[in-house]
């Protein structure tokens, strides 16, 4: 009989491994011979290296949890609290780490409640496994209890999906989908598995290859005549500027980025999502162009004359009215999914291609550029138009991002919610490495910051992770909290506090004749005290500008699970550069417009 | 102005889509239409003289740049093998229509003659009704089912386009 500390020490085992004691259960150990569907599955997850499940269970899916029990993998399984949560914490993992997240939910509303999650990584380009359990299959489209069309519902947000029929298809569809979810532009890709495919026997082969004849995420051969005229356009070029996207991180190219903006002496801003392609401390960057980017990279791209964009799928917020972006510029474009040439501008030159092959062909015929007085007048800009705010009065948001940059040196991992948190975030916290920066950029997902902060934290142990959310996005997902506290995960989520929808209200203010409608949080929570109800988390407060630097110190040193910093923050402050939705860079707004302003013809 | 013009005609496209022959193809395929407003005009899908593809034969209207973009995200699909607009090329375009029309006696005789004029094929015959079936390309159609207006059409089917590229040309 164990004693009760050997007991204590593995229950503890347990609760870091996140699954049920994996030796209890040896006697079950399926043979190649008799192993059922869900067996085979795991087998196959194994083969592609996966180490953590973000999941939870259902009935629907109760094979593939055994699974995870009887053929004692060494693969993780992290209960969530909400099928939301293990979407993002699968997107924070891949985004931290470059490979898949895997996502297992059960049918109806637990594969339902992945879609947000899904839709998330297919704007921003991740790669996800999502497995969601399905009735069984003579039930399919007869309202069985918790049957959902999942791959009808998912369709439209996947890059791939798979409703299997046959358990002897498994281990083709699971390679087929690894392969799918990273190679050329990533994306999600969902399996459905009826649950007696899950539960009947597995006959068939674990090494069945692939079949994908219309998969072709790379074209075979590089433009090279392209590429030598785009080198020849750069040599001419006296004003360059590269605009560099995810595209640069997802093909590992920051390496060939830096040694071009080098070889050609030529200034380097980013998306969004590029954030970490490109030292944003090097002289010659411009950090973060677009709606909310800084002045001096949007006014470097209005008088650019050549424009060199490297996986970047120019977005609606990156290049305003369309017709006026880089007008009179010479347009480039390299991106690794043909459908993004000409989408939203029409180039000169176009290379489909992933970015680093694109970059490392390019590097060959490249000179240093005249552009010594370009990159002087840019020192210039940076110099007349930095990124600011008012030390004077309330606490902002700026402050505190600004004091959490200095104090981590720019080497913490930051995942954001979305509204001006982000983009404060996104200007104040700069980025030096790829893979430092998540936050849900195409789809706009509230509650994506907190879960996406576990998932980087999982897949990066000893790294400094800060989930910048708002109050709005934190009330999403908090529920995680407890997935944090119970694998003590150190991860440190900053709320900035000012009790509103700031972004919307921001709108409503400038263009909408300041009618506040469906934004203030009146009723939010304790959050500091809200997070010590679980055990393991702890709560700090910010209430003056002159705590910021302490409290922050204090909760970095905290370790033995989340910080929780609630920032009482100004309710009514407003992000600035700002280029209003639709409207052209030139129109960029640096400081509060003195008069109502006309409503936007752009979305959002 | 006038070549900016032509990139935003509207005219109408005959796509060949080859595609894995698996449940849930159609519905990505046409997914990619409809998330842009575009209404298939008629559609085809048969299998393939390979068992495991099926070939998609879309007609649809719409400017050549939003068109241009359907195709790009049409051959994105993982399932898709290719897909081509066949609309300037050179290939062969052909339609078949089923025509019912109420005709007793007095005007059989002339509703054959319309028939023979327009090669078509008289499939069912009844004392007060005939079926008939017309081939050709969809212009041949339309002005047949417009001389088959003048007797009380009943039925209309059209199959809608298949297309097949000539000679060496691949479709």
């Amino acid at each position: 009989m164990a004693t009760s500390v050997q007991t204590q020490r593995k229950k503890k085992d347990i609760a870091l491994r996140g699954a049920v004691d994996i030796h209890e259960h040896d006697h079950l150990l399926p043979d190649d011979q008799s192993m059922d569907g869900a067996q085979a599955l795991v087998r196959c997850l194994e083969e592609q290296g996966v180490e953590y499940i973000w999941g939870l269970s259902g009935g629907a899916a109760i094979p593939i949890f055994d699974a995870l029990v009887t053929t004692r993998t060494k693969i993780k399984l992290i209960l969530v609290r909400h099928e939301q949560g293990a979407s993002h914490m699968a997107d924070g993992y891949a985004r931290a780490t470059g490979k898949p997240g895997v996502v297992l939910v059960t049918s109806g509303p637990g594969a339902t409640n992945t879609i947000t999650g899904i839709m998330t990584a297919q704007m921003d380009s991740v790669p996800m496994i999502v497995l969601t359990g399905q009735t069984i299959t003579p039930m399919l489209g007869k309202d069985a209890f918790q049957e959902a069309d999942v791959f009808g519902v998912s369709l439209p947000v996947v890059k791939h999906s798979y409703l299997v029929k046959d358990s002897n298809d498994i281990p083709r569809i699971v390679r087929e989908a690894f392969h799918i979810t990273n190679t050329g532009r990533p994306g999600p890709v969902l399996i459905d598995l009826p649950k007696d495919v899950t539960q009947g026997p597995f006959t068939g082969d674990l090494s069945a290859p692939m079949d994908l004849p219309g998969y072709k995420p790379e074209p075979q051969a590089l433009d090279v005549e392209q590429i030598k005229q785009i080198a020849m356009e750069l040599r001419r070029a006296k004003k360059p500027v590269i605009l560099a996207g995810h595209g640069v991180l997802i093909a590992n190219a920051a390496e060939e980025l830096r040694l071009l903006a080098r070889k050609l002496n030529a200034p380097v801003c980013n998306t969004l999502h590029g954030k970490g392609a490109f030292p944003e401390n090097d002289p010659l960057s411009l950090g973060m162009m677009g709606m909310h980017g800084t002045a001096y990279a949007n006014k470097a791209v209005i008088d650019c004359d050549l424009l060199l964009n490297i996986g970047s799928r120019f977005d609606d917020r990156i290049i305003g009215k369309a017709p006026k972006f880089c007008k009179d510029a010479v347009r480039i474009h390299i991106d690794v999914d043909p459908a993004e040439m000409g989408k939203m501008i029409q180039c000169h030159y176009s290379v489909v291609g992933d970015a680093r092959r694109v970059l490392e062909e390019l590097l060959l015929y490249v000179d240093e550029c005249d552009s010594q007085e370009w990159v002087a007048h840019i020192a210039d800009l940076k110099k007349r138009f930095p990124l600011k705010y008012r030390k004077a009065g309330g606490l902002k948001m700026q402050h505190i991002l600004d004091e959490w940059d200095k104090l981590t040196n720019s080497e913490s991992i930051v995942t954001t919610d979305v509204g001006q948190h982000q983009m404060w975030a996104a200007q104040f916290c700069k980025t030096l490495h790829p893979f430092q920066w998540m936050s849900s950029g195409g789809a706009g997902t509230m509650g994506y910051g907190f879960p996406a902060a576990i998932g980087a934290q999982f897949g990066r142990p000893d790294a400094l992770v800060l989930a910048v959310v708002g109050d709005g996005g934190f009330q999403m997902t908090m529920a995680e909290l407890a997935t944090a506290c119970l694998h003590k995960l150190p991860v440190k989520v900053l709320i900035l506090n000012n009790h509103y929808l700031g972004m919307v209200r921001q709108w409503q203010e400038t263009f909408y004749g300041d009618r506040e409608s469906g934004v203030d949080l009146e009723g939010n929570p304790d959050f500091a005290r809200l997070a010590e109800c679980y055990k393991g988390a702890k709560g700090f407060n910010i209430r003056r500008q002159a705590d910021v630097r302490k409290v922050l110190k204090r909760a970095m040193e905290y370790t033995d699970g989340p910080a929780v910093i609630c920032a009482e923050v100004e309710k009514a402050d407003n992000v600035f550069p700002w280029v209003p939705a639709g409207a052209s860079l030139e129109d960029m707004l640096l400081e509060p417009p003195k008069r109502q302003m006309e409503k936007p013809t752009g979305s959002t | 102005m006038s070549a900016v013009a032509a990139m935003d005609a509207i005219v109408s496209h005959t796509l060949s889509v080859y595609v894995a022959n698996k449940p849930g193809v159609l519905s990505r395929v046409a997914q990619v239409f409809a998330r842009r407003g575009y209404n298939i005009d008629s559609l085809v899908v048969s299998p393939s003289k390979d068992g495991a593809f099926s070939r998609m034969t879309i007609t649809v209207k719409g400017s050549p740049v939003g068109l241009g973009q359907i195709i790009a995200q049409t051959n994105k699909l993982v399932d898709v093998i290719h897909c081509t607009d066949h609309t300037d090329d050179n290939a062969v375009v052909r339609e078949l229509a089923l025509i019912k029309i109420r005709v007793s006696g007095d005007q059989r005789a002339e509703a054959l003659q319309v028939s023979e004029h327009f090669g078509c094929k008289t499939v069912d015959l009844t004392p007060t009704s005939m079926i008939v079936m017309a081939t050709g390309t969809s212009d041949k159609l339309d002005a047949c089912v417009g001389m088959f207006q003048r007797f009380e059409i009943i039925e209309l089917v059209r199959t809608g386009k298949v297309v097949m590229a000539r000679g060496d040309g691949e479709t």
